[in-house]
């Protein structure tokens, strides 16, 4: 037993035949922001999948090995659904379900038995303001969540994540669609959430892994080449395999 | 900068070539399909409207039509045309085959759209498109000799050609239309909100009942609606099963006669053009605009959901 949050060991993942990820082997600590950097087709969403058990909405998707999370293999829980509820995502295209902004956020504690207005109110306005989105829809909670700009539904989806008191939350390139100045906001949010949870993130951005990741896993083509602290991603001198620096020097993906 | 040289042959560009005439048959074609559908509604109403307009102008009256339940077209000495039992005999059967063909159809729809997967799926949805497609006549059958002993022998009633049998045959005639009709509007909805719902650790029940269903509320309601507008116009499996006798009925034991079926069976015994001829046209006429109505609803309410 390690003290790991996500502890992963030789995990394969196929789609039919195709091999998604081949025999990955990792740990994610506590309370860290851990970043999947890598081009597409890597493995990275196939990744987050596992993670929930989102792979049982994919037909054919399969996996082999692993993957613990808070020291519990994946596949021992009776109850998936109560495994989803500690582990909140975020997608890479914003998904306002077609309710109200207030309701997209109450959703998941309505799920979880939660009636009372009040409780309800403190919940949503709690959530709304850590993903710095309060102050931009408090006057229209009615609207529909999928009328908001898209910058605002990618933190309406950070909130409604949030709304689960997730100990896991798991960003699957966030910033697709998302302005720059949004992508900023977010990005000092999840410095902040750190400190209630463990933060998977994966980007298509260096630049991103770079300023909010403590330790970065580079995946390519089905295989995590490398896992090291971020800033020896950065390091001339450090010692990285060669295809890992070409990547964040740009010179391929 | 100089002038662009002139085209080399600027003659083909007034040719037309055999693509040229191809295209424009295909288009007169083409326009002639689309309007035909046109034409034969409004033909089709017209010549309704005028077979039956002399009872409509001599012999109609609210009351004696919508509010009398004698239809006697045939007596000699005072021949009536109350159309209240036929109205309330296709309304009470409507009535029971939607009360069986509603859950029923949403229960296997929401089995195939949202809990059935890979096989299991395909083999279901074909199974109920070739459902849809068994003649009403194999319908009426087996509510003349299967339901009817059954009924009687359940029951213990004298006949068991009535309410009940005629409505439960015609649920499991619309059943399969509105289960396509319903499960497409489920579909319709996308499988990103059901991802995100999952994510948020909603079971395939929660994500039904809370995110799906209220995205389909307008198909699903269509789907219903096209069901009562089928059991409305429904004639055969009807007529073969309900008893065909006029009366109002006061319990799902009771025989009943409905419109399309009264039609159905008198318009041979008639002389063209005589009052009891017209009045038939005129039920036709009633279960035409009623007809009409109900599908133009279900119509609209498609297309809201293409609109939203």
């Amino acid at each position: 037993m390690s003290d790991a949050e996500i502890a992963v060991r030789d995990l394969t993942i196929r789609y039919g035949q195709h091999v998604a990820l081949k025999g990955a082997s990792f740990e994610v600590r506590p309370h860290e922001i851990f970043g999947i950097i890598g081009p597409a087709n890597s493995g990275k969403t196939s990744f987050l999948k596992v993670l929930n058990r989102m792979d049982t909405f994919t037909a054919g998707m399969h996996f082999e090995g692993q993957v613990e999370v808070g020291g519990r293999d994946v596949r021992a829980w009776r109850n998936l659904y109560a495994l989803r509820r500690q582990i909140g995502v975020v997608f890479p295209l914003p998904v306002g379900l077609p309710l109200s902004v207030y309701d997209n956020v109450a959703f998941a504690p309505r799920l979880a038995g939660v009636r009372a207005k009040a409780d309800l109110n403190v919940i949503v306005e709690g959530c709304l303001r850590r993903a710095a989105l309060w102050d931009e829809v408090k006057d229209r909670l009615n609207a529909l969540g999928s009328l908001l700009s898209g910058g605002q539904q990618q933190r309406l989806t950070i909130a409604r994540a949030l709304s689960q008191k997730p100990r896991i939350l798991l960003l699957d390139e966030f910033s697709i669609a998302v302005d720059p100045v949004t992508t900023m906001r977010i990005e000092a949010v999840l410095s902040e959430l750190k400190a209630e949870m463990t933060i998977v993130l994966v980007t298509n951005l260096v630049q991103q892994a770079r300023r909010l990741a403590d330790r970065t896993a580079f995946f390519l083509m089905g295989e995590c080449v490398t896992v090291a602290p971020t800033e020896q991603f950065f390091l001339r001198d450090a010692d990285l395999d060669p295809r890992a620096r070409d990547y964040v020097e740009g010179r391929f993906g | 900068m100089s002038a662009p040289p002139p085209h080399p042959d600027t003659a083909a560009l007034d040719r037309r070539d055999l693509a040229w005439y191809v295209d424009k048959l295909v288009a007169v074609l083409v326009f002639v399909g689309g309007v035909s559908a046109v034409v034969f509604i409004v033909g089709i109403f017209a010549f309704v409207t005028h077979e039956g307009w002399g009872f409509v102008s001599e012999h109609f009256s609210l009351r004696g039509f919508f509010g009398s339940i004698r239809w006697a077209p045939t007596s000699t000495s005072n021949p009536t045309y109350g159309a209240l039992a036929l109205i309330a005999g296709t309304a009470s059967v409507t009535g029971l085959a939607m009360l069986v063909a509603v859950p029923f159809s949403l229960g296997a729809a929401i089995y195939i759209a949202e809990f059935a997967t890979g096989r299991t799926r395909e083999v279901l949805k074909v199974l109920v498109e070739m459902l849809a497609a068994i003649p009403s006549v194999v319908w009426g059958f087996i509510g003349l000799s299967v339901m009817n002993p059954l009924i009687i022998d359940v029951f213990n009633v004298p006949i068991g050609l009535c309410v009940l049998n005629s409505g439960l045959i015609l649920g499991l005639m619309a059943a399969p239309i509105m289960t396509t009709i319903a499960e497409d509007a489920l579909k319709a909805v996308p499988d990103t909100y059901r991802e995100a719902a999952e994510a948020l650790g909603a079971t395939r029940w929660q994500v039904t009942r809370r995110v799906v269903l209220p995205a389909a509320r307008q198909g699903l309601l269509a789907a219903v609606l096209l069901g009562v507008g089928r059991g409305f116009g429904e004639t055969m499996a009807v007529l073969m099963a309900s008893g065909h006798a006029i009366n109002l009925p006061t319990s799902p034991f009771d025989s009943v006669r409905a419109l399309t079926a009264t039609i159905a069976a008198e318009l041979g015994e008639t002389a063209v053009g005589s009052t009891h001829y017209q009045a038939l046209f005129a039920l036709g006429i009633f279960l035409f605009v009623v007809t009409f109505v109900i599908n133009l609803s279900a119509d609209l309410i498609v297309r809201g959901i293409r609109k939203t």
